[in-house]
């Protein structure tokens, strides 16, 4: 049987780290998966936000379009022409369990396609605690770039927690 | 444990892992970056809370109208 989700890369945090960059990623697969289980040190908000970027490219040449639930509300947002996008995680806020850690999933079909590059994401953010600060987001992106998507870097609001996970898969075709 | 923040780059191809200290431009451009995604996560937090609040009063409004709190409930499904 084919061997269709390989991991390429993983990073597990000795010590805490302001990004976190997967560069030189091979060409040879059909689909990228990434894969985040991250918390913040920052102790003065319940959430932090990531900022993530493709080959280094700041470029004012990424579309969200995002649907988020925090257990009370809904709302829908879109945003077109940015040069990055964030994502909520959780902080080290008092208000916020003791190791607990936000999940984000982002899935890049055909990155090495020579089209813009839609994609998508899924995170949530849980707290286990009374306050607020929980959320589970669902994103639509696109990225209007024709190179090869070789590196991701994933940004911290202030400094990811040791112990904050990063794992990079490949998807083949069988 | 050092007091300047580290960037941690894979290389995917080598498996070889760098740690460096973020130059002075990289941390001030972090700082810009973060203050830009705090704006935006409180622009997107206050919108929210405008179309809570926004709802909350259009229910109560139903409800002075007479509307039954299921009739009111039905409105907003």
């Amino acid at each position: 049987m084919a061997s269709t989700y390989t991991l390429i890369s993983s990073q597990v945090l000795a010590s805490s780290a302001s990004s976190v960059t997967f560069s030189a990623i091979p060409a040879t697969y059909t689909d990228l998966v990434l894969r985040c289980s991250i918390r913040d040190t920052n102790t003065g908000a319940l959430i932090g936000s990531t900022t993530v970027t493709f080959n280094a490219d700041t470029s004012a040449i990424y579309s969200v379009t995002k649907l988020i639930g925090n257990g009370s509300t809904a709302s829908s947002s879109r945003q077109s022409g940015v040069a990055s996008w964030s994502e909520n995680y959780n902080g080290s806020n008092a208000g916020v369990t003791t190791n607990t850690f936000s999940s984000i999933e982002i899935y890049i079909p055909n990155y090495t396609s020579t089209t813009s590059k839609s994609f998508s994401q899924f995170a949530a953010t849980e707290n286990n605690a009374a306050s607020s600060g929980t959320e589970i987001d669902a994103w639509a992106h696109l990225y209007r770039n024709t190179s090869a998507i070789s590196s991701i870097e994933i940004a911290a609001y202030a400094n990811f927690q040791t112990a904050s996970s990063f794992y990079l898969y490949g998807i083949s075709n069988a | 444990m050092t007091d300047t923040p580290q960037a941690v780059e894979v290389n995917c191809t080598t498996g070889e892992v760098t740690t460096r200290p973020l130059t002075a431009d990289e941390i001030a451009a972090q700082a810009v970056a973060a203050q830009a995604a705090a704006d935006q996560a409180a622009a997107q937090e206050a919108q929210e809370k405008a179309k809570a609040d926004a709802k909350a009063s259009a229910m109560a409004k139903l409800a002075a109208l007479g509307l039954s709190a299921d009739e009111v409930a039905a409105l907003s499904a």
